[in-house]
């Protein structure tokens, strides 16, 4: 078997859509890079997308996809991963899709804690539309539907999932490749619910109009703000997004320091297991399959 | 925000007394965003979603810069954001959104809600073609898909008619006689992204023109509290649905004495469909939106060959001008109804199930007095058989319906004629097959 990312990758769909400097590609990259090293079968992965620049994810990778609907990914994720629990399933969303319009979803499936692995491009905006305001955009932030800064406070993406109930929640950003695969690697293997948040740039709308610099100097300072949990800095803060923290006074720009690595590792039982059991349990007390047959 | 904001400059043309006026190049949209200036709501709420996006933005810097004191909440979905325009609406409010496509669809549980709570909200929707596969081009299936849902629509050949639209579907929405909410349907991309030159009416003219909203019940009206949409069983929900009927009949002549009175501010009229050159015609294209204009070009340029060709464009859906437009069709040969969407149902698109139905009663006469009204049974074509129909679906997706395959469908209606043989009665033009 090849350890080789381009199995997965569609080369006849390249070049990439996105934009010169947007961290989406280097996303798909590290996915496809965890997917190669642990030697995952293509035709056992499905991979289901939103709707948004990274939900484009879909046209370059050749293992089975759904391209659904915006918001929706992790509810399309969720009918696959019941019918077929010995799949491999994993949703890639952007802010928009996993906690704006989708946010239902997205604690849904952390608190029933089905086997899905989200990746999330949380750039703060909605990429695909012209930069506008999402749920996870900082107060303060400049877009294209807060001209003059913006009046809300945005989610913490690993926070919602942790109170939720996933079983693994990460946080990453676009430039920590290396660890955006390991982590990405971790949760793909996680039997319950898991998250894999990347903080990725997008010079074309978030980072212009909130005076962010080039492309280059947005990945710098991804690089610069990463503190590790544990390291020092990051162990105080742990949880503080990319974004803003509700509990903090609002502020014109996106928290300081992006704690990365892994935040949460339970081991609830999954969706699957919990549910056989239940089937197990009712076939047992409610006198079987003759029960289901009168159904 | 400078690119839009020097775009939104353009939406001030100077008249020579410097009141803003006159003629201006503006995209669909731009055009759309203006007339919303002008009506100045009280709330818009909205969600993006290409090609509708620069509505909301444009309008979105009117409100950033102070040149409207609307209450503007971008929300978190468009079902949210149909919601809380019900809920603006319901509060007294003059309430508008806008949406396409995917966004219209998951508007679908609260579109109802707005018709059934008979609240007069106005929604620009510029035309997209539904998912899946996703598509972001036009078509019509997204407005189509919500004709049952008590909706009026109004539909737009270009960026003028689109405006124009907008400002006569507040009146229409608010008058005592209607108080339904009023889709104003114009093609995505095709009439929102391109340029033409319009002409748009001063500001206090459209204030004037669409006066100021005072509901009889409102939600904060502390003398005469009232609940809105509470649950109605089967004795009394019945009726609620035979009012909604009825205010959709009664909005048909409100659509008509609006257009009047916008005729004397504007110029410009507007029935309830566009019949062109069809007086004498034998053969005749019924179409709605952008294609209208392609489809007159090739008619004008048939007509030049000395052909007796027309073209009928509906610009009200709901309520549907059946026996009107059935009177209008009824001298002719054969009729092509062109439809931008399919119903699946396998017998033909929604306009042209809707036009075939309006001829087969025009034909049967007295089936409904109250609905056939004095021409049916008389007139033109009386006695005469119907005219053969046959329906193209076209343009889906966003394909390209040129000069070209207009001709085709006029070539066909004449081979219909020549031979009396109607073929398929439902083709699809321009597609791989
Ligand atoms: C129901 C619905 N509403 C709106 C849209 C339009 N739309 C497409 S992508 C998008 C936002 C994407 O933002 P995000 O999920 O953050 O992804 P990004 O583009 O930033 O990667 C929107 C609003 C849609 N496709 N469907
Ligand atoms: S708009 Fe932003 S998110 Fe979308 S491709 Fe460009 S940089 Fe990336």
């Amino acid at each position: 078997m090849s350890l080789d990312y381009r199995r997965y990758l569609d080369e006849t769909a390249l070049p990439l859509m996105w934009c010169p400097g947007c961290g989406d590609g280097t996303i798909l990259k590290a996915l496809l890079e965890a997917f190669a090293s642990l030697g995952l079968e293509r035709e056992r992965v499905v991979v289901v997308t939103g709707i948004g620049c990274w939900g484009k994810a879909d046209d370059y990778i050749r293992t089975n996809a759904i391209h659904g609907t915006h918001g929706r990914a992790l509810a399309v994720a969720t009918g696959v991963k019941a019918y077929r629990p010995d799949l491999t399933v994993v949703a890639l969303m952007g802010d928009g899709d996993c906690a704006t319009i989708g946010g239902n979803h997205f604690i849904h499936a952390a608190r029933r804690n089905i086997g899905i692995t989200a990746v999330v491009s949380n750039n703060l905006n909605y990429g695909m539309t012209g930069g506008q305001f999402s749920g996870t955009t900082p107060a303060g932030s400049k877009t294209s539907t807060s001209p003059y800064g913006h009046a809300e406070d945005g989610f913490d993406l690993c926070r919602l999932a942790d109170a939720a109930g996933a079983n693994f929640v990460a946080r990453t950003t676009a430039y920590h490749y290396r660890q955006m695969v390991r982590l990405i690697k971790e949760a793909l293997l996680e039997p319950g619910f898991a998250m894999v948040e990347v903080a990725s740039p997008c010079p074309t709308y978030y980072g212009r109009l909130n005076r962010q610099g080039s492309a280059r100097e947005m990945w710098r300072s991804l690089k610069d703000r990463a503190r590790s949990v544990g390291e020092e800095g990051g162990e105080a803060r742990t949880g503080v997004a990319p974004g803003q923290r509700p509990d903090e006074e609002p502020r014109s720009k996106p928290a300081d320091v992006i704690v990365t690595g892994v935040l949460v590792r339970r081991t609830r039982p999954d969706f699957a297991a919990r549910y056989s059991d239940v089937c197990r349990r009712a076939m047992k007390e409610g006198g079987g399959e003759a029960q289901l047959d009168a159904r | 925000m400078a690119q839009t904001e020097t775009k939104a400059g353009r939406f001030t043309a100077r008249g020579p007394k410097g009141r803003p006026a006159g003629r201006v190049a503006l995209t669909g949209n731009e055009a759309v965003a203006l007339a919303m200036r002008q009506i100045e709501p009280d709330v818009v709420a909205a969600y993006p979603i290409t090609p509708q996006t620069d509505i909301v933005q444009y309008f979105s810097s009117f409100v950033a810069d102070g040149r409207v004191a609307t209450e503007f909440v971008t929300v978190e979905s468009e079902h949210s954001a149909m919601s809380a325009t019900v809920g603006a609406a319901a509060a007294g409010a003059r309430a508008m959104t806008a949406t396409s496509a995917n966004g219209l669809a998951l508007m679908w549980e609260v579109l109802y809600i707005a018709a059934g709570s008979r609240l007069p909200i106005v929604m620009p929707v510029v035309n997209r073609a539904l998912s899946a596969p996703i598509n972001i081009h036009c078509d019509h299936s997204d407005a189509m898909g919500a004709r049952d849902s008590a909706w009026i629509q109004l539909w737009s050949e270009d960026a003028q008619e689109a405006y124009d639209n907008v400002i006569q579907a507040v009146r229409i929405a608010e008058h005592p006689d209607v108080h339904l909410p009023v889709m104003v349907c114009l093609d995505g991309f095709i009439i929102s992204h391109a340029l033409m030159n319009l002409e748009v009416l001063p500001d206090e003219v459209v204030k004037d023109f669409v006066g100021s909203y005072r509901p009889d019940s409102s939600l904060l009206d502390p003398e005469r509290p009232i609940t809105v949409g509470p649950l109605d069983l089967y004795d009394f929900y019945f009726e609620h649905k035979r009012q909604q009927a009825e205010a959709m009949r009664a909005a048909a002549p409100v659509i008509r004495e609006v257009a009047e009175d916008y005729e004397t501010v504007s110029g410009r009229r507007y029935g309830d469909f566009d019949a062109y050159r069809l007086e004498d015609a034998h053969t005749a294209v019924v179409v709605l939106g952008s294609a209208a204009g392609t489809a007159r070009f090739v008619v004008d340029e048939l007509r030049r060959d000395g052909r007796r060709v027309g073209l009928l464009k509906p610009r009200v859906f709901r309520p549907f001008p059946g026996l009107e437009l059935a009177d209008a069709l009824a001298g002719l040969d054969a009729v092509a109804v062109l439809d931008r969407s399919d119903s699946f149902s396998t017998m033909g698109g929604p306009l042209f199930a809707e036009t075939r139905a309006a001829l087969y009663q025009r034909a049967v006469g007295r089936a409904n007095r109250k609905d056939s009204g004095p021409s049916s049974g008389s007139g033109p074509g009386n006695g005469r058989p119907l005219p053969i129909t046959v329906n193209f679906i076209y343009g889906l997706g966003g394909r390209d319906i040129d000069p070209g395959d207009m001709r085709a469908v006029f070539s066909r209606l004449a081979r219909v004629v020549e031979t009396g043989d109607t073929g398929d009665v439902v083709n699809y033009l321009g597609v791989r097959e």
